[in-house]
């Protein structure tokens, strides 16, 4: 998904001189076709998130798409006031780009886990929030957020997610992608998710499927803003919901999702799946951490059922 | 209109709209004007009909809390009707305390310290990028420099060599709380900044010829960003508010505060200007009375009173000179 971030992004600085992309020191290796391709349209800022997100603002603002890049919550949390007042609120065309959504850096520790990142980036207004499922999907998002004016937040997986998608068309910001078959009748559940999580969800799927029940599933590269269309469509037709991400349970896709259906009025009950409001403290790498948060495919079965019981 | 007068304009807008509003940051507002009106006067190119005009320098108060300094200068050079500054704080006004770029010829919001600079780096770092000839000016605070992404700023600035960028420090030498050396001491200001690889001057920067100079020099410095460090005091033009924390804080009530800073003002105001609040001044201004008590200043208590200067507190305790 990184790789794939990367090589879209060469495409698109190739096309556009006004593309550019800085880092705040990190993505050795990674963002090497990057500046080997288009040297004159990429700038280390240094290890400093906060100067890099001011001046990304300012480069902007006299014309420039600007990607920041970092990993886990250095290029948000860490300047979240400079995205919020400097790009934010100057709709300022800087694209935020973090790899290592979720867990993904799992054993180098807590400070390397974005797992409140989408509920932070998600209360900032006028600010796109995407986390991409797969490669497809990421490089799908990198064009589109290219071509969007404004402030946007693109989570990134590492590499090694299984491509779920062949290709993605009509790829739309806040448009949610069926996986599978699309039911216009009564289905038992319905799976959303967001980020690269995906495959487990497509695990959970199959699973739920094996024990008989009929089963909807979307993947939400965008969080924000929210597909609610596809959302009240599904509530309308599915006896549960389940939302699925790799980040707290508080303020986050699921907490987009509750929000969606807190306005139809009359919805089903939603299942939602994330860490349970608690820092990591274990160690261990991302499938380790996934599977004791309960993140896994098993442990969100036994859930599902057991609220269909 | 030359940069005297404007500065005199500045200051009595300033005086006016805080008196307006009670808003905060007189202070500053008096410290700063000189800077703002040289830059508005002489040295920024902009078309105030055609406010994103591309080919225009960029400007950013870092310091946003001294935005009535700008709204001054850009009511005056043509932005907007001179009448809206009297909105200062009210409901419903562009004029927010900190500075915001819903306002024709603001180019960067700013309130929160710090970001300025690194913004204004950003501008200049992408016009050397594309061989652009508009220069970036970043007016910022001494207290201000604390902020750690100022340093980030000023690094990235040398690093890339961005000579099209000037940074002005109203170094007033008083901070939110404090002189600026009793909270976290500067010692050589200027050879921080020189040692940050920049090029650096330091001026009065209450006088306008020091401050032309400066800015002439400034425009020939090849290869550096530079620093204009302008020692300025803090409510200068005011006598009773200046080097004197309670006007980071107090607005001129009615009565002989504003008379007597108005009076002051018209003492030394420049030909060919007009005061459009009080055309002929204050010649016998209300005095103030040492029985007078004001219930709504909140800068003062029984223990604490902002009266300076004073002398440095940050060694005193357990020491005592012989």
């Amino acid at each position: 998904m990184r790789d794939t971030f990367v090589r879209t992004l060469v495409d698109l600085a190739k096309q556009d001189s006004n593309v550019e992309l800085i880092t705040g020191d990190l993505g050795f290796g990674v963002l090497k076709p990057y500046w080997e391709t288009v040297p004159d349209q990429f700038t280390n800022a240094g290890i400093a998130e906060q100067h890099m997100t001011s001046m990304a603002a300012g480069m902007a603002l006299t014309g420039k798409t600007v990607f920041t890049y970092s990993i886990g919550n250095f290029p948000t949390l860490r300047c979240l006031e400079q995205v919020r007042n400097d790009c934010a609120y100057h709709h300022a065309n800087v694209k935020i780009v973090c790899v290592g959504g979720g867990f993904v850096y799992g054993s180098l520790g807590m400070s390397h886990h974005a797992t409140e990142d989408l509920a932070i980036m998600r209360a900032l207004p006028e600010v796109v929030v995407m986390a991409p499922g797969d490669a497809v999907e990421a490089a799908a998002a990198t064009r589109a957020i290219a071509n969007l004016q404004g402030t946007c937040y693109l989570r990134l997986g590492r590499g090694g997610e299984k491509t779920i998608h062949k290709e993605l068309p009509n790829f739309t910001i806040g448009k949610a992608l069926p996986i599978g078959e699309e039911y216009e009748t009564a289905v038992d559940v319905t799976i959303f998710s967001t980020g690269a999580i995906l495959d487990i969800a497509c695990e959970t799927v199959a699973l739920l499927r094996q024990h008989g029940l009929k089963v909807a599933q979307y993947s939400f590269p965008t969080v924000k803003p929210l597909d609610t269309d596809t959302i009240c469509k599904c509530a309308k037709q599915s006896r549960l919901l389940v939302s699925i991400e790799e980040h707290n349970i508080v303020g986050g896709f699921g907490s987009a999702v509750a929000e969606a259906l807190s306005d139809m009025g009359k919805s089903p009950r939603l299942l939602r799946c994330g860490i349970s409001d608690e820092y990591c403290i274990r160690v261990g790498n991302q499938q380790f951490l996934r599977d004791v948060y309960g993140l896994n495919a098993p442990s969100i079965v036994e859930k599902v059922l057991a609220h269909l019981a | 209109m030359n940069s005297i007068q404007l500065a005199w304009k500045i200051r009595r807008h300033g005086i006016e709209m805080t008196h307006l509003s009670g808003g905060s940051h007189i202070g500053a507002i008096l410290s700063v004007a000189d800077i703002i009106a040289v830059l508005y006067s002489d040295i920024l190119l902009y078309r105030p009909q055609e406010p994103e005009w591309e080919g225009r320098d960029r400007m950013i108060l870092c310091k946003g809390h001294a935005g009535a300094a700008i709204y001054a200068a850009l009511a005056e050079s043509g932005f907007f009707p001179v009448e809206e500054l009297k909105t200062h704080y009210q409901n419903a006004s562009r004029l927010s305390g900190h500075v915001s770029h819903h306002l024709p010829g603001v180019d960067f919001s700013t309130g929160a310290l710090g970001h300025g600079l690194s913004a204004a780096t950003g501008m200049a770092y992408s016009f050397k990028k594309s061989g652009r000839k508009e220069r970036v000016y970043a007016v910022l605070g001494d207290g201000e420099c604390n902020e750690g992404e100022v340093w980030e700023g000023a690094l990235f600035a040398n690093h890339f060599r961005l000579d099209n960028m000037v940074a002005i420090i109203d170094h007033n030498h008083m901070q939110a709380m404090d002189f600026c050396d009793n909270t976290l001491e500067w010692g050589d200001f200027a050879a921080k900044w020189r040692s940050f690889g920049w090029h650096a001057i330091e001026i009065n920067g209450n006088d306008h010829a020091q401050l032309h100079a400066a800015f002439a020099e400034a425009a020939e410095v090849k290869h550096k960003p530079t620093v204009i460090i302008a020692h300025t005091i803090k409510g200068c033009g005011v006598s009773f508010m200046q080097n004197d924390l309670l006007w980071h804080y107090r607005f001129p009530h009615a009565g002989w505060e504003y008379e007597c800073a108005v009076h002051e003002l018209h003492k030394n105001k420049p030909t060919n200007v007009e005061d459009p609040y009080t055309p002929e001044g204050f010649p016998c201004p209300a005095l103030p009375n040492s029985e007078e008590q004001d219930d709504s200043d909140h800068t003062t208590s029984l223990t604490w009173k902002p009266s300076y200067p004073e002398p440095m507190r940050r060694t005193g305790h357990g020491y005592i000179p012989q």
